[in-house]
């Protein structure tokens, strides 16, 4: 009887370890079908305008220009100069993603000519005075993540799967976050982010999708809002473009003096 | 003979030249920046006819052509300023008026230039290649334009770079009416060279900068007229431009939000040979209220071997400093620090903070006290000369 109930407790302690197991594969199963979905586009060029809302409404407007290098054994590479504001004008950035350690990252100041390699700990501060922190633009590796399977839901008409992902960095700003994934493509349709706290902090929208290379969906709008301030960020991508011949050297602080002034 | 001027006007004619010959994949860039500034400075000054207050405007165009998908680039950054009592601060520079091919790894500018070099904040003393335009900048991080050929090659091995300088610019040091300068107004005809070549010597340069990890780290080495000036005496102050050969190291380890910093030269000279050094840390406590407010805490050592023939009064001196980056829409910065000698007590306190007003208007403020000013050093000729500038910038 004793030793029935034991095996019964037993068998009903490795069925809940199975099914959490389950969860949890299945979160990252589908994480690494939306990096598999977007496999070799090779490298991409965009145009981005960021329009910064205060809770008043005001608006304010910034325009920048991404590269990107898509690595497989490493994480992405990738440039970000800055066109406005006018006093930060040719201004860059150029950052190295790792999927297990930290990203390294260089910073080009127009006005001393000079190249700083930078902290890329700091991923939870604003980015640009704007909604999105470092860590919400840097690239999405796998291996960033730890995830659990949520449900399947419904949105904008949408069949969704709902992940929650946890960062494995003790730096990132967020205890979690919930993806909602696209079940066909698996782009990511909705992003909700969990403060330190455990508190909604920001929901950040996809908008506006378009397929490229009838492969790579991105969307045309990205749209960020901060529950706790009331402030909102709009990203506006204009101009994708699509295996286009960038290289490695391309991604270098050479190459990140020469796109800055 | 080429001089400056003669080589600046060719330039700038390939450059309107080019603009005829533009081809598709052509990108044009242009932008202005406008600037009012007053100095206020704390005391009447030590030497007959200097000011106290100073008002000025200046004027920074830079235009750009970039052709061939980016692989050439012609260059143009002028600047001009109008000083209300110091015609020696009413000067103009080219700062930069290159053309530059970008060939894969290979890249080859020829024309005036600005390069920088190193990694610390309170000093750049691995930093060789241009001449400061003291006038402009109290703490040097402007500088005049170099003439220069300059090749860099990329490899896996880092980056290899050579410069060839036929031309070296003079310093403009503050006229009569002038602030932070020496008793006597120090004239053209004053400076000495070592070389006979004057300004018209060739100097060399060359540098390996590469990465691994949290390394980043170049090797420098320069052979030609220094830059800095080495002074006789205190006394008979007569700055004197010794052929130099200079060699450079700089090193930055960067583990997490601790940036761990050094550079080191050694020059030798006809003079005196020296070592320098500057060391430290920054480090930053980021987003700390949750609302993007970045503090950083630095500190460096600063240590010269020459005594009181510099210019730099750094010989055995800490900086510590804290710079403040709000992170919000105005890009509101503020750094603030103090260089302490040990030996002698003296010490300077300055304070930089700007801000961006709506989208193209820029403010500045920036403070130098000097303190408990020692006789035995440079500064001590400066030592009435706290001041405090303020600047509002127009960008177009």
């Amino acid at each position: 009887m004793k030793k029935n109930a034991v095996l019964s407790l037993l068998l009903f302690l490795s069925n809940v370890f199975a099914i959490a197991q389950s969860a949890e594969d299945r979160g990252l199963e589908i994480a690494q079908k939306a990096v598999e979905a977007d496999k070799g586009f090779e490298s991409s060029k965009v145009s981005l305008k960021m329009i910064l809302a205060n809770k008043h409404g005001q608006e304010s407007e910034r325009f920048l220009e991404n590269q990107t290098l898509e690595l497989h054994d490493d994480g992405d590479k990738s440039l970000i100069i800055f066109h406005s504001p006018k006093d930060v004008e040719g201004t860059a950035t150029l950052t190295f993603t790792h999927k297990l350690t930290s990203d390294d990252q260089w910073l080009y100041l127009p006005a001393v000519k000079r190249v700083k390699r930078i902290s890329s700990d700091n991923k939870s501060g604003p980015f640009m005075g704007s909604e999105f922190a470092y860590e919400d633009l840097s690239s999405q590796e796998v291996e960033k993540y730890r995830y659990k399977f949520l449900r399947e839901d419904n949105i904008n008409g949408i069949k969704t799967y709902v992940v929650e992902r946890y960062p494995n960095d003790p730096k990132s700003g967020y205890t979690k976050q919930i993806v909602w994934y696209h079940q066909e493509n698996f782009r990511i349709e909705k992003t909700e982010y969990y403060d330190r706290k455990g508190a909604l902090m920001k929901t950040l929208s996809f908008n506006n999708y378009k397929q490229y290379l009838n492969k790579h969906w991105r969307a045309g709008e990205l749209v960020m809002e901060n529950h706790l301030s009331g402030k909102k960020t709009r990203l506006i991508f204009e101009n994708y473009k699509f295996k286009t011949g960038l290289k490695d050297q391309d991604f270098s602080q050479n190459s990140l003096a020469r796109a800055g002034k | 003979m080429l001089s400056f001027q003669k080589i600046s006007l060719i330039m700038f004619f390939l450059m309107m030249a080019s603009y005829g010959y533009a081809q598709e994949q052509t990108s044009f860039d242009f932008s202005l920046k406008l600037s009012a500034e007053d100095r206020f400075f704390f005391n009447q000054g030590l030497y007959e006819g200097q000011e106290r207050n100073f008002l000025s405007l200046a004027v920074q165009p830079e235009y750009s052509i970039k052709w061939r998908n980016e692989k050439y680039l012609l260059k143009m950054n002028l600047f001009g300023r109008y000083d209300q009592f110091d015609a020696r601060r009413t000067h103009a520079d080219i700062r930069e008026l290159y053309w530059r091919l970008a060939d894969n790894s290979h890249e080859l500018s020829i024309g005036v230039k600005q390069v920088f070099w190193g990694v610390t904040e309170s000093a750049h003393i691995v930093n060789v290649i241009n001449q400061i335009d003291i006038i402009e900048s109290f703490d040097g991080e402007e500088k005049l334009g170099q003439p220069m050929v300059h090749y860099s090659y990329q490899t896996r091995a880092g980056t290899f770079e050579a410069f060839y300088m036929p031309y070296f610019r003079r310093p403009t040091y503050p006229g009569e009416p002038g602030r932070l300068r020496t008793p006597f107004v120090i004239n053209d005809e004053m400076i000495a060279f070592e070389s006979s070549k004057g300004t018209r010597r060739t100097d060399l340069a060359f540098r390996w900068s590469h990465y691994i990890g949290k390394f980043d780290f170049g090797i420098s080495h320069f052979y030609g007229t220094s830059r800095q000036p080495l002074l006789n005496s205190l006394e008979n102050f007569r700055p004197v431009f010794a052929l130099v050969n200079q060699t450079g190291i700089d090193v930055q380890a960067t583990t997490g939000p601790m940036l761990w910093k050094l550079e080191w030269i050694y020059n030798f000279n006809e003079i005196k040979d020296y070592a320098a050094l500057a060391a430290g840390f920054e480090y930053t406590f980021g987003n700390i209220d949750g609302k993007g407010l970045d503090i950083g805490v630095l500190s460096e050592y600063l240590f010269d071997s020459r005594d009181e023939l510099t210019l730099t009064s750094l010989q055995n001196d800490f900086f510590v400093g804290t710079r403040l980056g709000f992170n919000n829409t105005q890009d509101s910065q503020v750094l603030a620090g103090a260089i302490l000698d040990v030996d002698h007590g003296t010490a300077l306190v300055s304070v930089e903070a700007s801000q961006r007003i709506k989208e193209s208007w820029k403010i500045e403020l920036e403070g130098r006290f000097f303190s408990n000013t020692s006789d035995d050093e440079f500064v001590y000729f400066i030592r009435r000369d706290s001041f405090l500038r303020l600047a509002i910038s127009r960008y177009f």
